[in-house]
């Protein structure tokens, strides 16, 4: 039941990745590789303001405003000095590197001992959960799983409120068709500086939680998060069918739980955990290239 | 009222000859003037009405629009002044967007985007009552993603969408072009319908001789990157499509004399 609890809780956490992927992939059409190193950005500055003393929503929130740093850059280069945009990433990531290695001093911090913002859910609302039967560890685990789950239905009901506003309408329609919101007075490079700024905070904001639920903080930690990303979001996007924004949201949290299951699952059939990153960038391949396969298989409809 | 003074744009080629896609074209077209521009492929026409657009920047001249001297604004500044509709209906709608949201981002045409709902009952209300009018049953399908009108529709809600706070200007670049003959119909008398009902002033790119020879107050004729027939009153009246091919025939036999000239002269002169 932990075990099930803690696959939740990680995916839940992951799930930020995936709203992170789906804002700059599938709103802006940016494949963002920054990701990975803002995903390690996050928790490497949650954990060294926790390590300081730093009141734990603080340090998240802390870790999310360097993610957002993170990704305005991307979009700097992008969209100011016109390099491409995965170059853009590449380059922020590479040097993002460098910078978590030095915020964080070696490549590896513990964080045993200092209260998380997973340690306060488990002692606000465990004795709660803990009084309707189970035992004091599963009713931890429990609170835990629904301080994550609240977190991401709250990022995705204010992400889906914020891109109903005239400024998100006008994001959606600069990362759609550019010439459009172009010819419609919105200077495209701020959005997408924007965009991508709230992409990466929400990226950076799983590896703040990541790194308090697991409690250590490692540089290596964001390698394959953008194909992360991305798995989640199409399969949220298999299992959801088609879906306007809002359920589009939800699906891709969801898709990130779905796909840390199936992973779960994976491992425990035999799986060599080493093979992980692998087997996800095929899934992702095949969810890329599948589509275009079925339809080369299948007879061209007549034109009308 | 948009003015251009002795406008500019010079393309090169990489390790080609320099052109002059628009040659130091001066043009004053008064407010509520609708005019239709006519050339021959490659003639500078797209370009001239890029450059006015902000898509492509002058290398010389000055474009004054309403009073502001516009030549260094951006596109996105520009589009305050500037409505356009292109050729392609998927290059100036949003095609993930319902078509309310689409109509939402164009409500806000030149100002500033910020935290209040892009869409409200009001704008749905207005939305259905003037996309209606224009095409009875577009005001049902405002919930729909702006993807799933044909090609036609779609253009038709580009045009009230540039239109929709009223432009100094609109701009319209063979928006016909990608339409089959019964939808660019329709969307040839809705564009006539709202620029004499708005009194817009309009600057029209058609490759159609029988558009140019019908519609507008003006006719241009660029080649080379100048206008070489600029026609208004009963002269533009008086236009056939027969007329204007005639004037393109007589264009291209000039160059060619042109071209043979110079042959003869490079070899006198070898």
């Amino acid at each position: 039941m932990i075990t099930l609890l803690s696959t939740w809780t990680f995916g839940l956490a992951l799930g930020f990745v995936a709203l992170g992927v789906y804002v700059s992939y599938k709103l802006f059409s940016f494949p963002d590789i920054t990701t990975d190193g803002s995903f390690t950005l996050g928790a490497v500055v949650t954990a060294v303001l926790l390590s300081a003393g730093v009141d734990p929503a603080l340090a998240t929130l802390g870790g999310m405003g360097a993610g957002a740093l993170a990704g305005s850059t991307t979009g700097l280069l992008h969209a100011v000095l016109g390099v491409e945009p995965l170059l853009a990433g590449i380059l922020v990531t590479t040097a993002l590197a460098s910078v978590n290695l030095v915020v964080l001093g070696r490549s590896n911090v513990p964080l045993t001992g200092l209260t998380t913002l997973f340690d306060r859910a488990a002692a606000g609302l465990g004795p709660a959960i803990a009084a309707s039967g189970c035992n004091s560890a599963t009713a931890d685990e429990a609170a835990r799983m629904l301080f994550a789950l609240a977190c991401v239905a709250t990022a995705c009901g204010l992400l889906y409120l914020f891109f109903r506003t005239t400024l998100g309408t006008a994001m959606r329609a600069g990362g759609d068709t550019r010439s459009m919101a172009r010819a419609l007075g919105r200077d495209t490079g701020t959005l997408t500086i924007a965009g991508l700024a709230i992409a990466n905070s929400a990226t950076a904001l799983a590896g703040g939680l990541v790194a308090q639920y697991q409690r250590f903080a490692d540089v290596q930690m964001g390698i394959g998060m953008v194909v992360w990303g991305m798995a989640s979001v199409f399969l949220g996007a298999a299992l959801a069918g088609p879906a306007r924004l809002g359920g589009a949201l939800l699906a891709a949290a969801a898709g990130s739980v779905a796909f840390r299951l199936l992973v779960a699952t994976a491992l425990r059939a035999g799986l060599d955990p080493d093979w992980l990153k692998a087997a996800t960038a095929i899934v992702v391949l095949g969810a890329l290239v599948g589509p275009r396969l079925l339809a080369r298989a299948r007879p061209a409809p007549a034109v009308r | 009222m948009l003015t251009l003074s002795d406008a500019t744009v010079t393309f090169s080629a990489p390790g080609g000859p320099l052109v002059r896609a628009v040659d130091g074209v001066t043009l004053a077209i008064p407010a509520g003037q609708f005019v239709v521009v006519v050339g021959t492929n490659g003639s500078g026409k797209s370009t001239l009405l890029g450059a006015i657009a902000g898509t492509v920047a002058l290398d010389g001249g000055r474009i004054e629009l309403a009073g502001h001297d516009i030549t260094r604004w951006s596109e996105h500044r520009r589009a305050a002044l500037v409505g356009r509709v292109f050729q392609d209906p998927r290059a100036g709608t949003a095609g993930s967007l319902t078509v309310l949201e689409n109509i939402a981002v164009a409500a806000r045409r030149g100002l500033p985007a910020g935290l209040g709902w892009a869409t409200s009952r009001a704008l749905r209300e207005e939305a259905a009552e003037r996309l209606g009018r224009i095409v009875p049953g577009l005001e049902g399908r405002l919930d729909q993603p702006i993807g799933s009108l044909s090609g036609g529709q779609r253009q038709i809600v580009t045009l009230v969408m540039a239109t929709w706070r009223r432009p100094e200007l609109l701009l319209l670049d063979e928006h016909t072009a990608a339409l089959d003959p019964a939808a660019a119909d329709r969307v040839i008398q809705a564009t006539a319908e709202i620029v004499r009902a708005r009194s817009l002033t309009a600057l029209m790119v058609t490759h159609s001789l029988a558009q140019a020879a019908s519609l507008g107050d003006r006719l241009l004729l660029v080649h080379r990157g100048r206008i070489a027939l600029d026609l208004t009153g009963p002269a533009k009246r008086r236009l056939t499509p027969d007329t204007i091919a005639d004037r393109f025939d007589r264009l291209r036999r000039a160059d060619q004399l042109d071209d043979a000239a110079a042959r003869t002269l490079a070899a006198t002169y070898r």
